[in-house]
């Protein structure tokens, strides 16, 4: 049965078709989501950045040379986020920075909303920066872009029973902390 | 299946999805050669535009604004081109140092779109050193098409990389400098000038019915410009028309320069 999201099963079909004609489409539907899990699960936005590029360049390679039948059964989704995670892994590991290390760059905020969404936004990045690399992955994956566990289990290369405790200790890890944030605020503002 | 996730968290995390910079699509497309970006460098004959995407340098245009250059580039490859400050840092040298007569530095050429005869044609024109020039018939003798002399001229007429492939050292069978796609006849002198050739004699020899020089001490003959006939000092230079001339004096051809392709089928 194909499960897949009816845009990318006609996405893979036109890349089969005709890749360079629709690959600019491919990017243009997945580069935020991309953009959002290189961000949400590693450095600045400057590597973000050139992490999905790089993250789309290997699968042009990997498109031009695979039998259009191959490409018409692709799993875009699932497939692009493998590419993006092993490549981040292989970066990660020469570049030896550490993962858990979130870079705020407020600048690049959205404008139009006021100090308050603001803050609330970094508040939920650094909590999600201090979970494990495999918990914040896998929260990630499943709440931020949205992706099924079945969906996860492929593109992390773990089984779906495993990536759902990772998303529920992360998730339990998220309100403690964020308890314990609320705390430390209220005792800091003077009654 | 239905999930234990608070609507303040689940807001919270659906609240850190970010759109990916604007630049990034046009960059991702042309790292794989789908789309391309373009920077002015300066030149002899004024300002250039150089296109290039992660295949190799796609263009070399004399246009006079960036939509006009713009619009010949999307018409010509089907792609977009933008415009950037200035071309990478690597690129820039090798080309600055191609340009300067270094052969040896390499440039990945983007020449999607054109005929196997023309990259011979090109490729062909790549061998001319900096400082001389080969007829329109010894490139088409050269890659083995001696009666081509026609289709060589339109193929250099249609090199999208001047410059870089030194499509300016090619000239008229009959001597004259002849046509330049990058801006006209006029470019042409001025670059051959600014190389070290000088097109003003080049012409007068044309015109004198002077094809070859020879040198009476080794007997060997060369075309004008060719690095060997230079070295040859006034009194030992022998001035032939053509090649058969040479031949029938008891001459043989320069192995630099093998002016026999010049005297292909015209």
């Amino acid at each position: 049965m194909d499960d897949r999201r009816p845009d990318d099963a006609a996405l893979a079909a036109s890349l089969a078709n005709d890749l360079d004609g629709s690959f600019e489409e491919l990017v243009v539907a997945h580069q935020d989501r991309l953009f959002t899990i290189a961000l949400r699960t590693g450095g600045d936005r400057h590597d973000a950045e050139e992490l999905v590029q790089d993250t789309f360049v290997r699968a042009y390679r990997a498109l031009g040379e695979w039998p259009d039948a191959r490409i018409r059964e692709l799993r875009l989704r699932g497939w692009l986020t493998t590419i993006l995670l092993n490549a981040g892994r292989n970066r990660a590991r020469v570049k030896r920075v550490p993962t858990t290390e979130l870079v705020f760059d407020p600048g690049a905020e959205p404008a139009a909303d006021p100090l308050a969404r603001r803050d609330e936004r970094e508040t939920w990045a650094r909590l999600l920066a201090g979970l494990s690399p495999a918990q914040r992955t896998a929260v990630v994956l499943r709440h931020v872009d949205g992706m099924s566990y079945a969906e996860i289990a492929i593109a992390v290369g773990r089984p779906a029973g495993t990536v759902k405790a990772h998303v529920h200790r992360g998730l339990a890890a998220l309100r403690t902390a964020l308890i314990a944030a609320e705390q430390r605020e209220r005792e800091e503002i003077p009654a | 299946m239905t999930e234990m996730i608070d609507p303040a968290t689940e807001a919270g995390l659906t609240g850190l999805r970010e759109p990916a910079p604007p630049g990034l699509a046009h960059s991702t497309l042309v790292a794989v050669g789908l789309a391309d970006d373009y920077a002015v460098i300066d030149s002899p004959v004024g300002p250039l535009r150089v296109a290039w995407n992660g295949r190799g340098v796609s263009e070399v245009a004399g246009a006079v604004d960036d939509a006009s250059f713009e619009a010949r580039f999307q018409a010509r490859t089907g792609r977009t081109a933008r415009r950037r400050d200035a071309l990478p840092v690597d690129l820039a040298r090798k080309i600055e140092r191609r340009l300067a007569g270094d052969r040896r530095v390499r440039i990945d050429l983007d020449l999607r779109g054109s005929t196997p005869f023309e990259q011979a044609v090109w490729r062909k024109a790549l061998e001319i050193p900096r400082g001389e020039v080969r007829p329109y018939g010894w490139i088409a003798t050269e890659i083995g098409r001696p009666r081509a002399v026609r289709a060589v001229g339109t193929a250099l007429g249609h090199n999208p990389v001047p410059l870089i492939v030194p499509c300016h050292r090619v000239v008229r069978s009959d001597g004259l400098i002849g046509q330049y796609s990058l801006g006209g006849p006029e470019n042409k002198r001025t670059i051959l000038a600014d190389e070290g050739a000088d097109p003003d004699e080049l012409e007068s020899l044309a015109r004198a019915g002077v094809r070859f020089f020879g040198s009476d001490t080794t007997h060997i003959y060369c075309m004008p410009t060719c690095r060997d006939a230079r070295r040859v000092t006034g009194r030992h230079l022998v001035r032939f028309p053509s090649a058969k001339a040479a031949s029938a004096a008891g001459y043989r051809p320069c192995l630099h320069c093998r002016p026999a392709g010049a005297i292909a089928v015209a």
